[in-house]
């Protein structure tokens, strides 16, 4: 077996990684540092070539954020989304790092938004990048590649191996020759996201229901690290069943489907399930807000499928959508398309019409829209559904992430279950995002922790090569 | 039936364009797809010439190819401009014959004006340089009037239907100078903040921009040549052949020599681009008219370098066949972008005004 000798070898090519590989040979320009990236060149990135943004703390208005956004009000979202099921010294921690974060994504080609413009645009907490994602991604790998750092796609990453508490070398799939490669470092920094795109993974933590779900970024995302890495008795954090799992499209495909898939009218009209029955309070929240809940929501129902059903009065007021809307011009019909007991949906939206208390509809605020005598009640945004054209959307689960990971350090060293350290072993992103999030999701944190980590990774790795015989 | 399908791809990509957003900075496309919902074939002949083929949100978009949704704004644009070109030419049938082959007609027509040049003024010659010893002006004048005219007409009727057709109205002053502005610096083909963009490939650098602005100003320095000879001959009685301190001549010289550095860079970067970022059927197109640009400046160089020679009578009939043939070939050719790209741009700036 042919053997790669590195002084670093970071394990994937999304964000975490690539920050965690530039800060590395920044530390310390003559070492050898590859990066491991599953995909080949044009699916590179993971599911950082699917995001929008991260959050960052700031005290006055920047060029890329308005106005001002403290480390105490960051951190109370994180607080509210997470039901208080977070790491309040890591949270904070990562918090307190988010403007050197964007500093360090500027200085290294990432391109922002300026902060005025847009319909979509949060401004004040969210830091935009230009062009999105996958325009962030090809600017750090633009930047791996001058700097001198090796590139490896389509190398797949299979396995660890340990002497006593140092990592010794990867087992590293060449999948174009279709061959093992071993590789050797002397720190290894693993950056290989989650699980969410394995889905024998997936239904073991689910069971049958997983099926149906869709997995809204990269395919590559297989898990097999985090394997490894159980198998070597590094300390595991948190459920795999939890990680962020929104309500999208169902006619997206399985992967890489991204925020186009996004439904955004849920809000607005009502949803049901196969029964054509309702199973929650569509109007408790703004959309945004909301957004995370409804995935666990639809894949609790038979069938792992729900329909968001409007009528055209509020056709103006969300985003238009990837997938047009099911259009029809009765409820049967409707219920036909759908495949739907006609009578049934009948019955739920006449009984829904019936209850509608009449107020002063606004969608930009929680109004005075509400039903009252349902078994479950829209709280707000709550319009008769009778002015036809009819629309719907099919809602599918949309798994985001799986927050399943290791136990770092606040060096990003990784831990092992008997609590000690791993000698050369770091994680960063995903892998090691549940140490701060063990449930809900506030949008733009993953890139947030991802880039944070991923240069204390980079730094620390280099640091500690030194101390190592 | 291959212009709805053209259409019908560039419209899906819109589609999922306005639900993703994520490109929604890099130029004016993506802001003014934000106002529609859904999109008639109107809209994305708009959309279309506003697209400047930077090719930046190619490289950005998590969904371009091979990615299933097929995303690719540069090729389908670039194609739907060429329908756009078509769809609105004046006379109509005239773009289909040069569409079918513009190459061919465009060198078909140089040979036959040679020869008409040939047959009729075989023999003549000019020892002194004096083009009018060889071709009397009032032919010259009278022949490059009437095509002049002719053309001119093609090309506002053309204009015309395409400001009609993309609803382009309520132009006030301020928006008519803020394109005029983006148009003569060429605001969209810098990318962002004029750090480059990514033609003609993923690094990103403003060659693309420089080349073309050496051949958009070389044309109009040619074009403020020729009228000033006019102006010189009708009006002040000062006549050709001018000296190099003269006016009509210093423009015309650099206008020369700038076209011909712009289109043989505008032509090498063709050839080098990613081949993603093209569309194949308009590509043709491009081609004819960049080498037509840079035909006419080299002759007019090589008409001055042998001025006095025995090739001058051959160089002329080449030169004029060569501008006559450019002349018929402007309505149906690429030479329109200009016009569409100011008419959508107008439109653009308007829109962002009222907003
Ligand atoms: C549609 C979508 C939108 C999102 N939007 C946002 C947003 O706007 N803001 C935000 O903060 N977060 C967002 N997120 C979450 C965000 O994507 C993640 O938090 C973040 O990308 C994690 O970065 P990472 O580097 O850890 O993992 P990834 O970016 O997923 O990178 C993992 C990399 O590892 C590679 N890999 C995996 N296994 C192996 C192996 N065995 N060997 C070698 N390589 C391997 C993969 O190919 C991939 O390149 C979004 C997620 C999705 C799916
Ligand atoms: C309103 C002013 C103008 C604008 C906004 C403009 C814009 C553009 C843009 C954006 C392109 C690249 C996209 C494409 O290939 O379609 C282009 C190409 C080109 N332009 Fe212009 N242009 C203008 C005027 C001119 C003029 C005056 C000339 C010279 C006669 C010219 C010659 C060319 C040529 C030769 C190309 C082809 C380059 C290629 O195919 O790579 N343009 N123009
Ligand atoms: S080009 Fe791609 S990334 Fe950009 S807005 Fe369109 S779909 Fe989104
Ligand atoms: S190619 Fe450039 S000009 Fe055209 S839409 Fe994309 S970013 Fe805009």
């Amino acid at each position: 077996m042919q053997t790669k000798e590195f002084d670093v070898i970071v394990i994937g090519g999304g964000n975490a990684a690539l920050c965690a590989a530039i800060s590395a040979k920044e530390e310390n320009k003559n070492l050898k540092v590859a990066i491991l990236e599953s995909s080949p060149k044009e699916w590179r990135g993971g599911n950082s070539q699917h995001t929008r943004n991260l959050r960052s703390m700031h005290d006055a208005p920047t060029d890329v954020l308005t106005d001002a956004y403290s480390e105490d009000e960051f951190f109370d979202d994180v607080f509210k989304v997470t039901k208080g099921q977070t790491n309040e010294e890591y949270a904070r921690f990562v918090i307190s790092h988010t403007p050197q974060a964007v500093e360090f994504a500027k200085k290294h080609g990432v391109r922002f938004q300026p902060s005025m413009r847009g319909t979509l645009h949060l401004g004040r907490t969210n830091a935009f990048f230009l062009g999105g994602g996958k325009s962030l991604v090809n600017a750090y790998f633009t930047t791996a590649k001058k700097l001198g750092i090796e590139i490896f796609y389509e190398f797949e990453a299979l396995d660890l191996i340990f002497e006593a508490d140092a990592c010794k070398e990867a087992l590293v799939l060449d999948k174009k020759n279709n061959q093992e490669v071993k590789f050797r470092a002397k720190v290894f920094i693993i950056a290989s996201g989650g699980f969410e795109s394995n889905l024998e993974w997936l239904e073991e933590a689910w069971g049958e229901k997983a099926r149906n779900f869709i997995i809204r970024g990269t395919k590559f995302n297989q898990g097999k690290m985090l394997k490894a890495l159980q198998k070597n008795k590094a300390q595991i954090i948190g459920d795999p069943t939890q990680g962020h799992m929104v309500a999208i499209d169902a006619r997206t495909p399985k992967y890489d489907g991204g925020i186009a898939s996004r439904v955004d009218c849920v809000s607005l009209g009502i949803v049901v399930n196969k029964d054509a029955q309702r199973f929650y309070d569509e109007g408790e929240d703004f959309w945004p807000k909301r957004y995370a809940i409804w995935g666990r929501l639809v894949a609790n129902q038979e069938e792992q499928i729900a329909y968001s059903i409007t009528d055209s009065k509020v056709q103006s007021c969300y985003m238009p959508s990837l997938f047009p809307p099911i259009v029809t011009n009765s409820i049967e019909e409707l219920a036909q398309k759908m495949k739907l007991d006609e009578k049934k949906l009948k019955q739920t939206i006449d009984e829904y019409n019936q209850s509608v208390v009449a107020g002063q509809f606004n969608h930009t605020i929680q109004d005075n829209c509400f039903t009252k005598g349902l078994k479950i009640e829209k709280t707000h945004w709550a319009l008769k559904i009778d002015t036809p054209p009819f629309y719907c959307y099919p809602l599918r689960p949309g798994v985001t992430f799986t927050y399943m990971g290791v136990k770092v350090d606040k060096t990003a060293r990784v831990y092992k279950d008997d609590g000690s350290l791993f000698e050369n072993l770091f994680a960063a992103g995903e892998i090691m995002a549940g140490n701060i999030l063990t449930q809900g999701y506030v949008a733009g944190f993953g890139m947030s922790i991802g880039t944070v980590f991923g240069r204390l990774a980079g730094e620390n790795a280099v640091k500690v090569m030194k101390g190592l015989k | 039936m291959k212009i709805t399908r053209i259409y019908e791809d560039a419209m899906k990509s819109c589609v999922i364009c306005n639900s993703c957003r994520y490109c929604e900075g890099l130029c004016a496309v993506f802001p003014a797809m934000e106002k529609k919902r859904v999109f008639n074939l109107q809209d994305m002949d708009y959309l279309a010439n506003l697209c400047h083929n930077c090719s930046e949100c190619f490289y950005d978009c998590q969904y371009a190819p091979p990615h299933e949704f097929n995303v690719s704004i540069p090729a389908q644009f670039a194609a739907l401009r060429q329908q756009s070109y078509k769809k609105y030419a004046f006379p109509n049938f005239l773009s289909f014959i040069f569409e079918k082959n513009a190459f061919i007609s465009a060198l078909l027509l140089v040979v036959l004006f040679f020869a008409g040049f040939y047959l009729a003024f075989a023999g003549k010659n000019s020892q002194s340089g004096d083009f009018f010893d060889i071709m009397p002006y009032t032919y010259m004048t009278s022949l490059f009037s009437i095509v002049g005219i002719l053309v001119l007409i093609a090309l506002i009727v053309g204009i015309v239907k395409y400001a009609k057709a993309i609803e382009l109205k309520n132009v006030s002053f301020s928006a008519f100078i803020q394109t005029l502005k983006d148009a003569l610096s060429l605001k969209y083909l810098g990318g962002h903040k004029n750090e480059g963009c990514t033609y003609p490939n993923e690094t990103r650098s403003n060659v693309r921009k420089i080349f073309h602005h050496l051949t958009a100003y070389g044309f109009i320095f040619c074009f403020i040549a020729t009228s000033l000879g006019a102006f010189y001959h009708h009006f002040l009685h000062i006549y050709a052949p001018y000296d190099l301190t003269q006016f009509p001549k210093l423009f015309g010289f650099i206008g020369g020599i700038f076209l011909c550095i712009g289109t043989l860079g505008l032509l090498i970067l063709k050839l080098k681009a990613d081949k993603k970022l093209i569309d194949k059927e308009s590509v043709g197109m491009d081609y004819v008219f960049i080498l037509m640009l840079f035909i006419v400046s080299f002759t007019g160089l090589l008409l001055m370098f042998f001025r006095e020679s025995e090739y001058l009578a051959a160089l002329l009939w080449l030169h004029l066949s060569c501008i006559l043939t450019f002349f018929i070939l402007l309505p149906y050719s690429k030479f329109v972008h200009m016009f569409y790209r100011f008419t959508a741009l107008l439109k653009y700036n308007t829109e962002e005004e009222q907003h």
